[in-house]
């Protein structure tokens, strides 16, 4: 049923944006790797949401390349991803309607809109909320409904802006057992993060910015105990200010 | 005198007598108006979403234009369609001056810029929070219309009924093109015209009341919908 | 929920909207362009129901100052005149916009004015004199100024009256561009004279303080006339039902409808279709 090859890994290549004679990110490699969970850590203004929204591709970058292994059209690239922003963009309708309007802008038929929409909100525990307007959820309940709906997509590669931001701890850890899940799925999961206690306990890779640079990229456990740039170091002693 | 006895009694014995005479006119109010809201809304709800999402060389200037169309004096627009349905006109020929449709043209022509503008906002405004979300999707700019349509229908409706607003209480242009013919092209704010002319003050009054009635129940409406809206928006 | 009450409410709005659709058009109508007068003294509902009873033809009428009347079959856009200056229909005719002048009716001017009387004209019947005390003492005087049949009859009584309007004018003088109604009021409001057709004075509702203070004068008098707008230079002209619609104003039945048409006890019009002088 599903095309169960992945497009992944991801190659970023010499990957610069500019503004204003700026440079708000200098990455000359970076991979992205399938099925890994990569959490990309950095202090504020380390370009870490920019990378994540150049990588989707809704920033154009300045010059180098970003590029799927195995190459397909544009809009296949774009089906089989999937982004979810630190502020959930909920639309004007009921829960449900959001999960209906996100696989019909993915070619899903009516039928199987109903039928997917239905399962995945009870699979994430939003089944009592389907009728409700979205934009009255709480906080909490609008970053599962995002995940959710990006998960109903059922997407090869899903990128997370900072998921877990301005919620408290249970919702965090509803939101922590949804990656869980995508995870086991076989979904790649890229996300940012301020919190080191997701990190360590979540991550695979680490890729840390500071400046717009990619600093550091390397396996999860080596990065927390043995950091090898001093930024990184400083940063995990929260030396790291700016 | 007769011309302080406006109470509900004699606004309805005037209203209602004389055979329906007045229902027909209140009816044809209605009925051009909300035809020429109607398709102005057809017309200008896409054509404000799409102006909203385009970007062009001239676009500033044509947003300007639209702007400023918003207070186009209704008299000179009714004398513009006059002299085009005019049967020495270019459109002579399809021998709309003075009907009703004629009349729903020149509402339309006078409703279509505040819906254009109006809904231009609306969406410009919608569409900075929905783009990142829309793109993701895969959705394009022409694609990503329906949606901003249907997610602003709270403010749309309202954006309607300012245009509803606009055509109903609107008398120079159709007074011009439709001729204020007695029961074919006569209308609520024609008539109040009339009776005045025909200094029947009490009779021009009541209609004035009637005219304030709905447009007070228009506003109720659309004051209503705003509040159910807010409710979507999370709001309140 | 609150979805399907949008939806439903928006739907019945079209539905109701589709549900009465005017029986307008397709059905036989001619336009008529006429005067003010005419509409406003109601002489028209009371004549159109019966001419439209026995021929089955829709009078729709476009009620404007002569000289816009005239324009309006200049430009194509009506069937029919029934206008009331003389001189106005001529030069139509001659233009070649006009088939035949038939004479109709006709009633007359009175000069309205306030109680108060400023120019001590009340009573009189010489409507020149009147005139020539107003221009003197510069009293308030309510112009048309629209260029209809009423306009032009006053513009005459000026010059019959030995004013040099454009020397005198000032102040006191005001020209509105209105109807016959809205003039009325406007005199009624300044406390000023005015030039009236006396149907219209009759059915008026707001005399308030104004009354008639001279009349009976024979240059007072004011003839309505009907012509077909000419098919040579309007091929749009619905020539069978706008002549049928003449034919029967001129014939004994309209006629004497003219001269039942009452307000009070009140004769409004005098019909005269058998005066070719007229």
């Amino acid at each position: 049923m599903r095309d169960t090859t992945s497009l992944l890994p991801l190659i970023v290549r010499d990957l610069r944006l500019e503004r204003d004679g700026r440079v708000l990110l200098d990455v000359p490699i970076a991979r992205i790797q399938n099925r890994q969970r990569n959490v990309i850590l950095g202090p504020n203004g380390a370009g870490k949401s920019l990378f994540l929204k150049t990588c989707h591709g809704l920033v154009p970058p300045t010059s180098g390349s970003i590029e799927f292994t195995r190459p397909a059209s544009a809009a296949d690239n774009r089906r089989k991803q999937a982004m979810v922003f630190q502020k959930p963009v909920m639309l004007r309708r009921s829960v449900r309607a959001n999960f209906m309007h996100a696989l019909a802008m993915a070619g899903v038929g009516w039928r199987e809109r109903r039928r997917i929409a239905t399962e995945t909100m009870a699979q994430f525990g939003l089944s009592s909320l389907a009728d409700m307007p979205a934009r009255v959820l709480s906080g909490g309940e609008q970053q599962r409904l995002a995940i959710a709906r990006a998960a109903s997509l059922w997407p090869d590669l899903l990128f997370l802006d900072e998921p877990t931001s301005s919620l408290d701890p249970t919702a965090s850890r509803q939101i922590e057992d949804m990656l869980e899940i995508l995870h086991e799925r076989g979904v790649t999961l890229v996300l940012t993060t301020h919190d080191l206690g997701l990190a360590r306990r979540f991550a695979d890779v680490i890729l840390f910015f500071h400046n717009g640079r990619l600093v550091e990229e390397s396996n999860a456990e080596r990065f927390f105990t043995a950091p090898q740039t001093p930024e990184a170091k400083a940063f995990l002693e929260h030396r790291l200010f700016w | 005198m007769q011309q302080d006895a406006i109470s509900t009694a004699s606004i309805l014995s005037l209203l209602l007598g004389d055979g329906g005479h007045f229902l027909g006119i209140i009816f044809l109010s209605l009925q051009v108006t909300i035809t020429a809201v109607t398709c102005a809304g057809l017309v200008g709800l896409p054509l404000g979403a799409a102006l909203a999402l385009s970007r062009f060389p001239g676009r500033t200037v044509i947003i300007v234009l639209v702007n400023t169309m918003m207070g186009f004096p209704p008299v000179v627009a009714g004398l513009a369609i006059f002299l085009l349905l005019s049967r020495s006109g270019p459109l002579g020929d399809m021998g709309l001056l003075f009907t009703p449709k004629a009349m729903m043209i020149a509402q339309f022509v006078l409703v279509l810029p505040i819906i254009v503008a109006l809904t231009r906002q609306t969406i410009e405004d919608l569409w900075t929070e929905y783009q990142d979300h829309l793109t993701s999707l895969g959705a394009g700019r022409l694609r990503s219309i329906p949606t901003l349509l249907w997610d602003a229908r709270f403010s749309l409706v309202t954006t309607l009924l300012a245009g509803l607003g606009r055509a109903s209480a609107e008398v120079g242009a159709i007074l011009i093109v439709g001729g204020n013919i007695a029961g074919f092209t006569r209308t609520m704010t024609t008539s109040i015209a009339l009776e005045t002319s025909k200094g029947d003050l009490p009779l021009a009054m009541a209609l004035g009341v009637v005219l304030m009635s709905l447009t007070l129940a228009i506003n109720s409406l659309a004051y209503g919908i705003s509040r159910v809206g807010a409710r979507f928006s999370g709001k309140s | 929920m609150l979805r399907r009450t949008f939806v439903t409410a928006a739907a019945s709005m079209l539905v109701a909207l589709g549900m009465f659709h005017p029986a307008e058009a397709e059905e036989r109508f001619i336009t008529v362009a006429s005067t003010t007068s005419t509409q406003d003294s109601g002489l028209f509902d009371a004549l159109l129901p019966a001419f439209t009873a026995k021929t089955g033809i829709t009078v729709k009428v476009i009620a404007q100052g002569t000289g816009q009347a005239l324009d309006t079959a200049r430009r194509g856009d009506a069937d029919v005149v029934f206008v009331h200056a003389k001189a106005q229909e001529l030069k139509f005719l001659e233009d070649g916009f006009g088939v035949k002048r038939y004479p109709v009716m006709y009633n007359d001017f009175v000069v309205v004015g306030p109680k108060s009387d400023p120019a001590g004209i009340a009573g009189g019947k010489d409507v020149a004199a009147a005139f020539k005390a107003i221009a003197e003492k510069k009293a308030p005087f309510v112009s048309r100024g629209d260029k209809s049949g009423t306009h032009s009859a006053e513009l005459k009584l000026w010059t019959a009256a030995g004013i040099d309007l454009p020397a005198v004018r000032g102040e006191w003088y005001r020209e509105i561009g209105q109807g016959m109604g809205a003039t009325l009021n406007t005199a009624n409001a300044m406390v000023a004279y005015t030039l009236s057709d006396r149907g219209t004075w009759i059915a008026f509702a707001n005399k308030g303080d104004l009354g008639i203070v001279v009349e009976g004068d024979k240059k007072l008098f004011n003839q309505y006339g009907v012509m077909l707008v000419n098919p040579t230079k309007i091929p749009t002209v619905k020539v069978d039902d706008g002549q049928a619609f003449i034919d029967w104003l001129i014939s004994p039945e309209g006629q004497a409808m003219i001269a039942g048409y009452r307000i009070g006890d009140q004769q409004l019009f005098f019909p005269n279709a058998d005066d070719p002088k007229a």
